[in-house]
């Protein structure tokens, strides 16, 4: 047997059914064993869209998502994706190929020190030097991959071991002795964490990313205190979005609801989030009243790093929440959830109508007709905030998106990946038309394994998000966001690829619109021309804190309530 | 504040770069590092010397931590050992000198490792404190080249910055 071959039987030992990837020189003697293997294998048409799908069907799925790639060039286009895992914490395993051992450091054909480059966007990564180390290896990654706070490793392999013949065993033991995460939460800090909640007045529980495989555990939790719940992007889903006790999302372009209730909060629960600047905006700010905060993290360096903590508890979200809940008693809560009440019919989300087609309805309409029930992905820019927004997500590993990189170019590949992991479910990307010409390549990927995912455009003509923030901070002075003057027609560029085309312009035709989106059996690529100069909000500027909050164009103001 | 921090790692390729590379792009300031191996086969022992507030040096053993090669992170804040070796070649002119610099090894406990025409070379182990003293009594004199390994250090008593006995005996 090959290095080749043991590398596929490693990752089959694994549970790998899927690898998204492109070949190249370095990396061939794999995809030769892969001729022989049962292991699916999805070609993208760029190795950036073959991470993003891997990030996706890692996140769709709860199971980790695994990319392979030649070296230099094909494992430098791996960098955005790993970076993109990195920041949200998806596990997924990069194999990438290498130059022979002996050309290594040569400056040879399609080198590049990768394990190198990669390292800060890693969790860990590997050079593989001896064949016979191939799956300890394999075995290593997937474990470090998939546990702890999860996040992506890469294993480079240079192309003779990848030839060598395998004589080592696959039966080899964990042995990582710096790498032992702690996963149950500590009882005193628990207890201390049930103590505060229950002298609490005005609690709330703050959801990120990590509470995804969790969320039986929080909405129990959550019922049983009657504790007010806000989830972050990367925790939508996490807690059912048209559940009485959620407030929305926090942050830039969180909820007035969800942004006042941690300004006033007494106690702070939060559960898997890391206290990102676009949730807290400026942290001398951030929840000013809060005497405790507790944070469950599994990740022990997430806690105080940019928020006090008063009582952290390192420990995997689902673990301390089933600890947590067993001392959990219903709190008494009622004029809290006035004061929530109030804001939350005062403020509500809504868009400012106009005669002129607008993101916020198409989405609106989107989750109306399909009751929340899909999986959303997004590119990232304003669609993404409206996307976040106005679909309420109902179920977890449904809406995903680049949280903390916000890489554009996602939402497509993305929802490749989505949809390979999850075939029976319905994948709409709600895209823009910056993000979609990120990776459009990927509509081939589409067609060649007739992978039914409806990519919604909200198409404005601009880089909307730059512009809102040129209009709001750069006196209006538009410099290069303008694209309506070199889109291609998305719908007939769909066609192009044998792909069902739609455009939409005009109001009266937007449910119609929908109605040919969702009733097409495969994929679609459906066009939305919406209204160029609309704006997210409600906003609080970056640096700026709940009470700095915008509800809309400052120009557009007077012709709203007060 | 200065923290001297102990680290011990598996001594795999890279494993330095991943610490420096961690100092580099957290922006914790790094102002020595020596590294060596232990008597444990495969782990070595790497002492750093940082400066900063207590929650900047509570992230520097965090993120230590997170490293998957890295075994023990200790900050020695309780009683240890600091010890750092310095090589200086110092410009000796004339008799006259040599006597003087001769007088300043002599105080200082260092010792003579190299003697040239004009010139010497001294060795001196002893924390950076007394490192920086010495040099700066044989500034006068000329310093021609300077060595320094950067401190290394151990807790006083029985604390030892070690892994369970398992791992020893592999």
């Amino acid at each position: 047997m090959k290095g080749s071959e043991a590398l596929l039987k490693a990752l089959e030992r694994e549970g790998v059914e899927v690898i998204f990837g492109h070949p190249g020189g370095a990396i061939m003697p794999v995809y030769d064993a892969l001729y022989d293997s049962p292991i699916r294998h999805i070609l993208v048409r760029h190795e950036q869209g073959g991470v993003h799908a891997a990030t996706a069907y890692a996140r769709a799925s709860g199971r980790v998502g695994v990319v392979m790639a030649t070296s230099g060039p094909g494992a430098l286009n791996l960098v955005t994706g790993l970076a993109d895992a990195y920041m949200d914490s998806t596990p997924v395993v990069a194999i990438t190929g290498n130059v022979p051992r002996a050309l290594i450091g040569s400056d040879a054909f399609q080198e590049a020190d990768v394990t190198g480059v990669t390292m800060p966007i890693t969790k860990h990564n590997y050079l593989v030097q001896e064949v016979n180390d191939i799956p300890r290896v394999v075995r290593e990654a997937f474990h470090i991959a998939s546990t702890g706070r999860p996040g992506p490793v890469l294993i480079d392999l240079p192309k003779d071991v990848q030839l060598s013949e395998f004589t080592g065993t696959f039966e080899v033991e964990l042995d990582l002795p710096g790498y032992k995460p702690t996963t149950k939460g500590h009882p005193k800090q628990i207890e201390r964490a049930l103590d505060a909640l229950e002298r609490a007045e005005k609690p709330i529980l703050m959801v990120g990313g990590g509470a995804q495989h969790a969320h039986g555990e929080l909405l129990a939790f959550a019922e049983k205190t009657g504790i007010p719940v806000i989830t972050t992007l990367m925790g939508l889903g996490a807690f059912p979005g048209h559940h009485p006790l959620w407030l929305g999302m926090p942050g830039m372009h969180g909820t007035v609801a969800a942004n006042r209730a941690i300004h006033h909060a007494d106690v702070i629960l939060a559960i898997g989030l890391r206290f990102d600047d676009r949730v807290t905006g400026k942290v001398s700010r951030f929840a000013p009243h809060a005497h405790t905060i507790i944070h469950v993290d599994i990740d022990p360096a997430e806690i105080g790093k940019l928020v006090r903590t008063h009582v952290p508890i390192v420990g995997d979200a689902r673990l301390v929440l089933r600890e947590m809940l067993k001392g959990a008693k219903p709190l008494r809560l009622a004029s809290w959830w006035r004061e929530l009440e109030d804001w939350r019919t005062r403020y509500p989300l809504r868009w400012k109508p106009r005669p002129h087609l607008q993101a916020p309805e198409v989405i609106r309409a989107f989750a109306e007709a399909t009751g929340g029930h899909a999986i959303v992905t997004t590119g990232v820019g304003q669609h993404q905030m409206f996307a976040a927004q106005y679909f309420p997500v109902t179920r977890p590993r449904s809406f995903i998106t680049s949280g903390g990189l916000g890489t554009m170019g996602v939402g497509l590949p993305f929802a490749i990946g989505a949809r390979v992991a999850r075939p029976d479910e319905l994948v709409i990307d709600f895209d823009g038309d910056g993000s979609f010409q990120m990776t459009l390549q990927e509509l081939a990927t589409v067609v060649k394994y007739g992978l039914d995912v409806k990519v919604v455009i909200l198409n404005n003509g601009y880089l909307g998000m730059v512009r809102q923030w040129q209009d709001l901070f750069h006196a209006k002075r538009y410099s290069e966001v303008y694209l309506a003057d070199s889109n291609p027609d998305f719908a007939r560029l769909a066609e192009a690829y044998g792909i069902k085309g739609v455009r939409v312009e005009r109001k009266e035709d937007l449910m119609k619109g929908v109605e040919a989106v969702l009733s097409t059996d495969g994929p679609v690529v459906a066009e939305f021309k919406v209204y160029h100069e609309e704006g997210v909000f409600p906003m609080i500027p970056a640096g700026g804190a709940a009470e700095d909050m915008i509800l809309e164009h400052p120009e557009e103001r007077e012709e709203v309530e007060a | 504040m200065r923290h001297v921090i102990s680290v011990l790692v598996q001594d795999h390729p890279r494993v330095l770069n991943r610490i420096t590379g961690l100092f580099a792009r957290r922006g914790f300031n790094l102002e020595s590092l020596a590294v060596g191996t232990t008597h444990v086969p495969g782990l070595s022992r790497i002492s750093l010397v940082v400066s900063g507030d207590d929650h900047t040096l509570e992230q520097v053993e965090k993120q230590l931590n997170r490293l998957i090669e890295v075994l023990k992170v200790t900050d020695h804040s309780e009683p240890h050992v600091e010890r750092e070796l310095a090589l200086v070649k110092v410009h000796v002119a004339g008799v006259e000198e040599r006597l003087a610099v001769k007088d300043i090894q002599e105080a200082f406990r260092a010792r003579v490792v190299d003697v040239a025409q004009k010139s010497l070379i001294l060795e001196l182990t002893g924390d950076s404190k007394k490192i920086d003293s010495f040099l700066e009594a044989l500034r006068p004199y000329g310093i021609l080249e300077v060595m320094r390994t950067g401190a290394v250090a151990m807790s006083r008593g029985e604390r030892t910055l070690k892994v369970r006995e398992k791992r020893e005996a592999v």
